[in-house]
C-alpha cells in the first residue's frame, strides 16, 4: 500500500454533490498522464477506465508492475499515440488506485470506510474527474474515450458537459444497465458478501481480505468478458497438465484453471469493497431514465462528434445496444459515426489487439484533429 | 472520378446537409465535402468500405438502409443519395418512401435494364443477360429488382412522387430524358439519374 503514496493526486476542494445525496470536498482524485499538452491546450484526451481498470492506461504499471490495461491502444504511435496527444486518466471515485473510495479512512470514525462509503454513481465519477480540466488549463478536450464503463462515463460526460469534448468514442458499452448486467453484477457481489472474511466491508480493520468471494466475482465476471467461441478455440475441452481426467474437483480443464489464475492475480490488486461500490455504479447507470425516457435528449446541446464502436461477439454489451446510442444520436441530427468490428474475443476485444478496431480508432482520431468541428 | 459521381455534384446545391445511402469507399461522399462543403453523413453495409470511410475522416454508420433510415426524423437532409442500389433492396418502395420521408430531395441513380445490349443479350441467347455494368450470373446477383428507366418513370407515377429532373448517362454522355425521348434514352442510357422528391 506504501507505494501507494507516490501516486499523483489532485485533492479536490470544491464540494462535489453527489446523487446519492451526500456532500464530499477535499478529495484525492489519483490520476496518470502520458505524453504532453502542446500549447494551444487542444490535444488532451481524457480516457476513462472501465470496471476493475486504474488511471494506469499504458506502460508499466508501478503497483502491479504489469503493462498498463489499454497498452495496445495507447502509446507513442498507437491508435492514441501520445507522441501527438496528451493522455489523461483518473482513478474513478470509489476506486482503489488513489482515488477516494471505500478503503480509505473516514475522519469522523477513524476506521476504514467500508460500505459506510457513499453509493457513488457513474455521474458522480465524471463530475469529479471534470476538475482535471481546470486543474491543467484544459478548456476543450479533444477527445473523451472509454470502453465498457469507461464508454458510460463518455457519455455521460458530454451529456454533463455539452462543450468540452470535440469528440467522444464511447466503446463497447450501454446507455442503460440491462437486468442480465444487473444480474451478473449482483453474482459478482454476493459471492463477496458469501465470503466469511468479508465482515460486512470491515475486513481490514481485522486484518483479513475476502480473497475466495471477490476471486469468484472476478471469475464471473471473466467469462462474460469472453465470447463461446473465442473460449472453445483457446481453451475446448484441454486439460491441465494430464493425460486424462482425475475424477475428483481440482481444475481438470484448462479453462478451470484459467479461470482460478485470473480470480487469484485480481485479488492481489483490487479491493472488495471499490468492486462493490464500482459495480453498483454501473448498475445505476440509466441515461434513458434521467433523461425521462428519451435518450437523445442527454446530448441535445451537444456539437461533439461521436464515434460509437461495437464487436460482433461481445454479448454483454451487444451491438444493439450501442446503435441505440447511434439511433438517439441520429434523431437529434448529431454527428455520430458507428462501425462494428468482427472479432471472436468477445467484450473484452476493446483492452485487445485487435487490428481493425485500433485501425478506426486511429483513423477517427487522427483524421478528427485537423478536421475544424 | 466516375461522371456519374459529377452529375450528382452539380445537382447538389452548396453547404446542403446530405446522406449518401450505400456510400461505398466514400468517394462522392469526400468530393463533395471538399467541393460544395456539405455537411455529409454516410450508410454503409460493408465493415471493410466503412473502415476505408474512418480512414477519409467521413462521418459513416454501418448499416443496412432497408432498416437503418428509420432512425432518422423526417426531412433531416436536403439530399439523399442513392446509387445504384435501390434494385439490390428486397422492397424498393419502402426504400423510396424512406429516402423521400428522410430527405427534402433524393437522387437515385439506377442501372437500365432497357438498355439495348441487355434486351440484345436476353433476345439473342435466351438466358438472363450478362453485361458490362451488370455481371453477374442469376443466381448470385445482388440486383434482385431490376427496372428500366422507363419503369422508374412509371414507378414515380404509381408511388406519387416526383421527377425533378431525370438524366441518361452514356458512354460519359449526359443527356435530359423527357416524355417525347424516353423510348430512346430507355434503349440507349446505361445509366439514369433522377432528382425525385414529394
Amino acid at each position: 500500500m506504501n507505494t501507494k503514496d507516490n501516486i499523483k493526486k489532485l485533492i479536490i476542494e470544491k464540494p462535489l454533490k453527489l446523487d446519492c445525496g451526500q456532500t464530499i470536498n477535499n478529495f484525492p482524485l489519483a490520476y496518470e498522464t502520458y505524453g504532453s499538452l502542446n500549447e494551444n491546450k487542444d490535444n488532451a484526451i481524457l480516457v476513462f477506465h472501465a470496471l476493475t481498470g486504474d488511471q494506469f492506461v499504458t506502460g508499466t504499471n508501478p503497483i502491479t508492475k504489469k503493462d498498463g490495461w489499454w497498452s495496445y491502444a495507447v502509446g507513442p504511435n498507437k491508435s492514441i499515440d501520445t507522441n501527438k496527444y496528451f493522455v489523461i486518466c483518473a482513478n474513478v471515485l470509489g476506486g482503489c488506485m488513489g482515488s477516494f473510495g471505500p478503503s480509505h479512512e473516514n475522519p469522523k470514525t477513524k476506521m476504514i470506510y467500508g460500505t459506510d462509503f457513499p453509493v457513488i454513481t457513474i455521474n458522480d465519477m465524471v463530475n469529479a474527474q471534470v476538475n482535471l480540466l481546470d486543474f491543467f488549463g484544459i478548456k476543450k478536450l479533444f477527445s473523451v474515450v472509454g470502453g465498457s464503463m469507461g464508454g458510460m462515463q463518455v457519455l455521460q460526460f458530454v451529456s454533463n458537459f455539452p462543450n468540452k469534448a470535440k469528440t467522444a468514442i464511447p466503446i463497447a458499452c450501454t446507455s442503460s444497465h440491462s437486468a442480465q448486467n444487473i444480474a451478473f453484477n449482483e453474482l459478482g457481489r454476493q459471492a463477496i458478501a458469501a465470503d466469511h472474511n468479508w465482515l460486512d466491508g470491515k475486513y481490514t480493520s481485522k486484518n483479513t481480505v475476502p480473497d475466495k468471494g471477490l476471486a469468484v466475482a472476478r471469475m464471473a465476471a471473466h467469462i462474460t468478458y469472453l465470447s463461446k467461441k473465442g473460449l472453445q478455440e483457446k481453451f475446448g475441452r484441454k486439460l491441465q497438465e494430464r493425460d486424462d481426467l482425475k475424477f475428483g474437483f481440482d481444475a481438470d480443464f484448462q479453462i478451470e484453471s484459467y479461470l482460478r489464475y485470473q480470480g487469484s492475480v485480481f485479488v492481489d490488486r483490487f479491493d472488495a469493497n471499490s468492486y462493490l461500490y464500482i459495480t453498483r455504479a454501473m448498475d445505476y447507470f440509466d441515461l434513458i431514465k434521467q433523461f425521462n425516457g428519451n435518450l437523445s435528449n442527454a446530448f441535445q446541446n451537444t456539437k461533439t462528434k461521436f464515434f460509437v464502436i461495437s464487436f460482433t461477439s461481445d454479448w454483454l454489451y451487444p451491438t444493439q445496444e450501442n446503435k441505440d446510442i447511434v439511433i438517439a444520436l441520429n434523431a437529434i441530427g448529431a454527428n455520430v459515426g458507428f462501425v462494428e468490428i468482427e472479432s471472436d474475443k468477445g467484450h473484452d476485444s476493446f483492452l485487445l489487439d485487435v487490428p481493425d478496431f485500433l485501425k478506426a480508432l486511429k483513423n477517427f482520431l487522427d483524421k478528427s484533429f485537423t478536421e475544424k468541428i | 472520378m466516375k461522371t456519374e459521381y459529377k452529375i450528382i455534384a452539380n445537382i447538389i446545391e452548396k453547404n446542403s446537409n446530405v446522406l449518401d445511402v450505400g456510400c461505398d469507399d466514400g468517394t462522392l461522399m469526400e468530393f463533395l465535402k471538399i467541393n460544395k462543403n456539405t455537411n455529409i453523413r454516410g450508410i454503409e453495409i460493408s465493415k471493410e468500405k466503412v473502415q476505408i470511410c474512418i480512414a477519409k475522416g467521413l462521418t459513416v454508420i454501418e448499416g443496412n438502409a432497408e432498416f437503418d433510415l428509420k432512425q432518422f426524423p423526417n426531412y433531416s437532409f436536403d439530399y439523399v443519395v442513392l446509387g445504384q442500389t435501390l434494385q439490390a433492396f428486397i422492397n424498393p418502395e419502402v426504400v423510396i418512401k424512406e429516402l423521400l420521408r428522410v430527405g427534402k430531395k433524393a437522387i437515385v441513380t439506377i442501372p437500365n435494364f432497357g438498355h439495348w445490349k441487355v434486351r440484345l443479350n436476353l433476345l439473342s441467347k435466351g438466358t438472363m443477360p450478362i453485361t458490362n455494368s451488370l455481371p453477374h450470373s442469376w443466381y448470385n446477383t445482388p440486383n434482385i429488382h431490376m427496372c428500366t428507366i422507363k419503369d422508374f418513370v412509371k414507378f414515380s407515377e404509381i408511388i406519387g412522387f416526383k421527377i425533378f429532373k431525370s438524366l441518361a448517362l452514356r458512354n460519359k454522355n449526359i443527356s435530359d430524358i423527357n416524355n417525347s425521348n424516353l423510348f430512346i434514352k430507355n434503349l440507349f442510357g446505361e445509366l439514369g439519374i433522377f432528382l425525385i422528391g414529394k
